[in-house]
């Protein structure tokens, strides 16, 4: 094997650690960057074959929200990619109880399938997380 | 876990939020503009005194400083530089974010 071969599959095995990332969304869809960038994340994150979970919290809800328009404003609607995560591997999106209520948003209305999680379960599962990226 | 608050209580809920997911054994930093909440007579007073009963909560010295509030911080709240920063990083597992 030459030497580079060998640094090459140093790499990959570098690459196999795995670990729990959480992504903590807090911020409504089209008004800041914030919620997009935090999907291209999250789908680098997946490449990398990583244990990836989403949250979703405060006005985070808002981003799966039903019925995203965006035509008018001329802005990419992305709110089909939530739809899309389940084909890389990322099944776990939390969602929180007290922001949905705050906001008077029924599971019902969300577009994609969620599991909603209390306040206190919501940091639980931060707890149990290696890596957490807020935006 | 270290949460890391960097907006003014006034302006986001982000100190909020921050404060009903933090665990014992954890602590709260405040920098940038969260630094207004480590002082005193402000409306967030309540809301850090409360979780200073369970939780260490810092403030950024230097952000103090240039704010102007370095002397009205509330009493409990410690103090750290950038080093400090750098130690409180090191000492927890993982950090938090809250923007």
């Amino acid at each position: 094997m030459t030497q580079v071969a060998e640094e090459i599959e140093g790499e990959a095995g570098v690459q196999a650690v795995v670990k729990k990332f959480m992504f903590v969304n807090r911020k409504a869809p089209y008004g800041t960057i914030y919620a997009l960038e935090a999907l291209e994340v999250v789908l680098i994150s997946a490449a990398f074959d990583q244990d990836v979970s989403l949250a979703f919290l405060d006005d985070g809800v808002y981003q799966l929200l039903k019925g995203q328009q965006t035509k008018a404003l001329e802005v990419k609607n992305f709110s089909p990619t939530y739809r899309a995560l389940e084909g890389y591997d990322v099944e776990k999106l939390y969602v929180e109880r007290e922001s949905l209520e705050a906001r008077g948003i029924d599971e019902s209305q969300l577009l994609v399938p969620v599991q909603v999680v209390s306040a206190a379960e919501m940091a639980d599962l931060m707890e149990q997380q290696d890596i957490i990226i807020g935006f | 876990m270290l949460h890391i608050v960097n907006k003014s209580p006034y302006e986001r809920n982000s100190l909020t939020s921050c404060l009903a997911h933090a665990r014992q054994g954890g602590a709260v930093l405040l920098i940038e503009d969260a630094v207004y909440a480590a002082t005193k007579g402000n409306a967030a007073e309540a809301a850090v005194q409360h979780a200073m009963q369970t939780l260490p909560v810092y403030a950024l010295g230097p952000d103090l400083e240039a704010r102007g509030v370095q002397a009205g911080v509330i009493d409990g709240v410690k103090i750290v530089d950038y080093g400090g920063f750098v130690d409180l990083v090191a000492e927890h597992r993982t950090s938090q974010s809250w923007l």
